[in-house]
């Protein structure tokens, strides 16, 4: 085991782990902001609104991120005219083709658990809503999408770790994420174990501030689902027969 | 002696799901101050003409008018009748609070803020105001105490006043009540009908589909029974209850006593 390669090489894996970083978390941002109107409309009871992001939904689930990423950075450029047309600029580097191909993709997964969690809302709070004068709109916002969202925190926090992994293969069209620092490693010194066990090490490290951080979310948003006088302990049914 | 001005006027209210036609024409009118209690057995319609009046179901035929304000309809596509407008629906329904059987308190707010989300929302009053109104109706119902609570973390019976709370908040003219004991321990009962009394005794105007026998004879100004989706009996409780005219409330009393 070679770990001098590893630390030698330290300030090339912490530019990965910057790109990986900004990547994932741009794209998470972006593909939520997308999310949403494609659950909303995905969701609703009129099928030429609900068809557009079913279809958006089963496409971009349907496929390999790796295809996905593949057609947008190398497919595209085979076209005279996306490559005269004003998103040329954007599409010929490989860091934004990676970035729109990971916020499409998990918007596409991102939709679906919110769509899931917006169906099941409780009909009652709906019609609460609309007894207080409640506009649609008014209804969404205040009530749906809260609760919706509250309700696809356990689900989202998985998407979002699987964001993270997916991002690897920004490492293979030539940029310089944790994988692909971890690739330069192993041609330049052939340490393919100690190389990709760092990089593997860097994931896992980052998962474990992502699991952390949607733990607490979980705490502080999940507390109307909370047993009562529970304090968020593991067990989430009261011990019987404990005297109070 | 001035007449009570009308707070709520129905009018030959028709609605059929599909091969069922469950209200055949129904007419009703509650004055200011009036406690109307709607009778009937399950099946009879009571809920769904409350759910008519503010139009979380679409009547097919009749009409509603809150505080001499006539709800305008029109034919839609397929002839199905629907709102001229949803701004004075929305408006309307701000004017009538209703509470549910099932509590139906926003899951994700606590009490206060179940309480403060209409009058902001759709009143758009300053938060401060708000949050004045939400105490007093809390306090009314009794349920300051537990103002900062989850609903589940609640009983049925404090859900409920908490939802009478939400609806108050409003300070609608006319309280629209489906049910509001029926999903409750017996035990619990009673503290939700304490508070309606309450609110009758304040000169409330309320519409309250009910079961509960003792309350539509001791605290209504009048008792209307439904069968089968129509207007079987309408009347004063005291003369109602000892003299029932029709057949049908007799025997729905008989029934009720067993």
């Amino acid at each position: 085991m070679d770990v001098e390669v590893i630390i030698k090489n330290l300030p090339l894996y912490f530019e990965g782990l910057g790109t990986t970083v900004q990547l994932v978390a741009l794209s998470l941002g972006c593909g939520l902001a997308l999310a949403i109107p494609v659950a909303l409309l995905a969701a609703s009871r009129r099928w030429w609104l609900r068809m557009p992001a079913t279809a958006y939904i089963y496409v971009f689930r349907g496929t390999p991120l790796l295809i996905q990423m593949y057609i947008i950075y190398y497919g595209l450029a085979q076209f005279e005219a996306v490559r005269e047309s004003l998103l040329w600029p954007v599409l010929r580097e490989a860091w934004w083709c990676a970035l729109v191909s990971f916020a499409l993709n998990t918007a596409g997964y991102t939709g679906e658990i919110l769509r899931g969690a917006i169906a099941n809302t409780p009909h009652g709070e709906v019609e609460a809503a609309r007894s207080v004068g409640m506009s649609q709109w008014q209804i969404h916002a205040r009530i749906v999408l809260p609760s919706a969202f509250r309700r696809a925190l356990p689900a989202y926090g998985n998407e979002v770790i699987f964001m993270l992994h997916g991002s690897a293969l920004a490492g293979v069209i030539t940029l310089v994420d944790l994988f692909g620092a971890a690739r330069i490693v192993n041609s330049r010194h052939f340490v393919p174990f100690e190389s990709f066990i760092a990089a593997g090490a860097f994931y896992l490290g980052l998962t474990f501030v992502i699991a952390w951080l949607f733990k607490r979310w979980e705490r502080r948003w999940h507390a109307h689902l909370r047993p009562r006088d529970g304090a968020g302990g593991s067990s989430a049914t009261p011990a019987p027969f404990t005297a109070r | 002696m001035s007449q009570p001005r009308e707070a709520l006027v129905v009018e030959g209210l028709h609605k059929r799901f599909g091969g069922l036609e469950v209200l055949k024409g129904i007419s009703l009118t509650a004055h200011e101050h009036d406690v109307v209690s709607i009778l009937g057995s399950s099946g009879s319609g009571k809920s769904t003409l409350l759910r008519c009046i503010n139009l979380l179901e679409t009547p097919d035929a009749g009409d509603v008018s809150v505080q001499g304000e006539l709800i305008r309809m029109r034919r839609g596509a397929g002839r199905v009748p629907v709102p001229e407008s949803r701004r004075q629906v929305e408006r309307i329904r701000a004017k009538l609070g209703m509470v549910f059987q099932q509590f139906n308190l926003w899951s994700h707010m606590t009490v206060l803020e179940n309480v403060v989300e209409a009058p902001r929302q759709v009143l758009r009053l300053p938060k401060a105001q708000a949050i004045e109104r939400a105490d007093a109706v809390l306090e009314r119902v009794g349920m300051h105490d537990r103002k900062d609570y989850y609903p589940a973390h609640l009983s049925g019976g404090q859900q409920q006043r908490a939802a009478i709370a939400r609806a108050l908040a409003m300070e609608p003219a006319v309280l629209l009540f489906d049910e509001p004991t029926s999903a409750l321990d017996p035990e619990l009962v009673g503290e939700v009908l304490r508070v309606m009394h309450g609110l009758a005794e304040e000169g409330r105007t309320m519409l309250v589909v009910t079961h509960e026998m003792g309350f539509a004879r001791e605290v209504s100004t009048r008792v209307t029974f439904l069968h089968e989706g129509r207007v079987e009996e309408t009347g004063e409780p005291g003369q109602m209850f000892e003299q029932p005219a029709s057949e049908r409330f007799r025997q729905f009393l008989a029934g009720t006593l067993k």
